[in-house]
């Protein structure tokens, strides 16, 4: 076995030596797998960009509520009434001056022209209480100042004012029929959050006519292992009447159904292009292996065996392949990775701001399927050439 | 006396072509000496390569026996037939069948590659036999930086490089001019005589197959001793 290695790696570098003869028809190979895994890498790190955007938002130890029937802060209502008896329950965690730390938030969206095409878009302007920044991780004013209470200003995420237009500093705002001032920017660290604008609870419940009514509460927990007791002491008091669910799998619900729809989207057209680039490659080692029929059974008339044949002309494709897949992956690393797009979030029927990540992960799968297709394409001009006849091979030449 | 080194023993080879069989050798009996010279002659179609592919195992009759160096090489399957090619066979080709890519050297080398030994003693056994040929000054320049004779005195180097019993060669002389083909004949006559190699030779070429021990003609696949009027 050994030897038949031996001889398939010597045969594969002679093949591998004449490349440069052969150089535009290889090239197909190469690009062909370039595109496929270029167009897979692409649609994966979106996928990977919104999954990661969404659920880097959430905590353990932070619990979302809605009303009962919900799954999104679109649909839901909460009244004061019930954030009341919610926020004197057990469990929660406290600030230093001992309050809850709970954020009874109101959920709107607003139609803000988007930068890049000028169209409307939705943006989410969430209603929060001064406890919302606690309840957000790595929050943080990067320019102005937090707005006021009881006053028309709001702040608006890094992400938010990158894509829409109207939102620099100092802009007023047309919001549903209400005017705001954007008195400062804020960052959470890259997720969720920094594609919306928050305005003071109260205020917006006034603008949006949302009555004593909120969207969502957001609480901590005392620590994480107390979710269950606080569940049960919540579904003990008949009067309230809301779904109760750890953040993180609140947003890892969220991030699920586009996720999943932007990756079958990526796998189909991956798919379609597959099979082009399989027929590509299987043209290329037909015509290679052709190109080659004589030196092929030159080297079976001395003595090489079937199998460093196959293996060698596989190893070539392999090879090939290989480079289509680093090729494919690593440009769409230098265009795509970080690179910034929003979003319809069907969830929430708003825009999220979010980078393509190309992760090491997704590079690695895109040079499994690229191997996966020099394998294909390779298998069959291989068998066929260790298959034909040395007679045969060099009567035909 | 010496020994027989192949013998075909009632060998018929027939193809199909399309729906049309075609009888290329018919109760075919031949027995090859060690130490001889034997110049297979014929017109095109006699089915002289045809022979040539079935004694140096890379083909197999249709029926009959065909039994090289001892052992029955029409019973072995693909893989051992490979092997037994790699130890006992050495093959001239009409164009040479050098790879373009590797030196001449490298070329010679190939073959060693089957044989479990180091890369210094590839390149000494190599450059030993590229010695035999007169090719020493020529050894690291490519196939297409050499001239027809040269090209073949390589491939000459490369099929006698593991030590064969057997060189067959199938129309060493085709692409050669008559002094280079002269000059070809004589380095397989001396290989011969000298080196006590056996050769069974293929050619069109009645001066060529003049430097044979023997010389056997086929036509329509059987075997004489005269040439058909």
């Amino acid at each position: 076995m050994l030897a038949a290695i031996k001889q398939a790696l010597a045969i594969a570098a002679i093949n591998l030596g004449s490349l440069r003869n052969r150089l535009g028809a290889s090239s197909v190979i190469v690009v062909g797998i370039a595109g496929v895994v270029g167009v897979i890498t692409a649609m994966l790190a979106m996928a990977e960009g919104f999954q990661q955007t969404l659920e880097g938002a959430g905590r353990t130890d932070q619990v979302v509520l809605l009303s009962t029937g919900s799954s999104d802060e679109m649909s839901s209502g909460i009244t004061r009434d019930v954030v009341d008896i919610i926020t004197s329950l057990p469990d929660i965690a406290r600030d230093a001056e001992n309050t809850p730390l709970a954020s009874p938030e109101v959920y709107v969206v607003s139609n803000v022209p988007k930068r890049t095409t000028d169209t409307d878009a939705n943006m989410p302007v969430r209603g929060v209480t001064l406890a919302a920044p606690e309840l957000r991780e790595d929050f943080a004013i990067i320019e102005g100042r937090m707005f006021q209470s009881g006053r028309n200003e709001m702040i608006v995420g890094r992400s938010a004012v990158e894509q829409f237009k109207g939102l620099d500093m100092g802009s007023v705002l047309s919001a549903r029929g209400s005017q705001w001032t954007v008195v400062g920017i804020f960052s959470t660290g890259g997720n969720v959050y920094e594609s919306e604008a928050w305005v003071d609870a109260t205020v917006a419940q006034t603008a949006f006519r949302r009555g004593n009514v909120f969207q969502s509460i957001r609480l901590r927990l005392e620590h994480e292992d107390a979710f269950d007791e606080f569940i049960a002491a919540l579904e003990t008091d008949r009067r309230v009447q809301v779904n109760a669910m750890r953040e993180t799998d609140y947003f890892t619900k969220q991030s699920q159904a586009l996720s999943a729809t932007i990756r079958g989207f990526g796998f189909a057209i991956g798919l379609i292009m597959a099979i082009g680039a399989i027929f590509g490659a299987l043209n290329t080692m037909y015509s290679a292996v052709s190109a080659r029929k004589v030196d092929i059974a030159t080297l079976r008339a001395l003595g090489f065996g079937s199998f460093p044949v196959v293996t060698s002309i596989l190893l070539e494709s392999l090879i090939l392949a290989l480079a289509g897949g680093i090729l494919g992956g690593l440009g769409m690393y230098f265009i795509l990775n970080g690179y910034t797009i929003s979003t319809l979030n069907n969830a929430t029927f708003s825009q999220v701001v979010f980078d393509f990540m190309v992760t090491p992960e997704l590079l690695l799968s895109g040079i499994v399927i690229a191997l996966l297709l020099g394998l294909i394409g390779g298998l069959l001009p291989a068998l066929r050439a260790a298959r034909v006849p040395i007679a045969v091979a060099f009567r035909d030449f | 006396m010496n020994q027989p080194i192949a013998t075909l023993t009632d060998v018929k080879k027939s193809y199909r072509n399309g729906r049309h069989k075609v009888d290329v050798l018919s109760d075919l009996n031949l027995e090859v000496k060690q130490g001889e010279f034997l110049a297979l002659m014929g017109p095109s179609g006699s089915g002289k390569s045809t022979l040539l592919n079935l004694l140096g195992g890379m083909d197999k009759p249709t029926a009959g026996a065909v039994e090289v160096a001892g052992k029955r090489i029409d019973k072995m399957n693909q893989t051992q037939l490979a092997g037994w090619r790699a130890n006992h066979i050495g093959v001239v080709f009409q164009f040479y069948n050098l790879l373009p890519v590797l030196s001449a050297q490298k070329n010679v080398e190939l073959p060693l590659l089957l044989h479990k030994m180091s890369a210094a003693e590839r390149r000494k056994r190599a450059a030993t036999v590229l010695e035999i040929v007169d090719l020493t000054d020529r050894a690291g320049h490519r196939p297409a930086e050499l001239s027809g004779g040269q090209q073949q005195r390589v491939a000459i180097a490369r099929a006698l490089v593991t030590d064969p019993m057997l060189l067959i060669c199938d129309e060493p002389t085709g692409d050669l001019d008559r002094s280079t083909a002269d000059e070809i004949m004589g380095l397989l006559e001396t290989l011969n005589r000298e080196y006590g190699k056996t050769i069974i030779m293929v050619t069109h070429d009645p001066k060529a197959a003049e430097h044979a021990t023997h010389i056997l003609y086929l036509d329509k696949g059987r075997l004489s001793t005269e040439a058909a009027a």
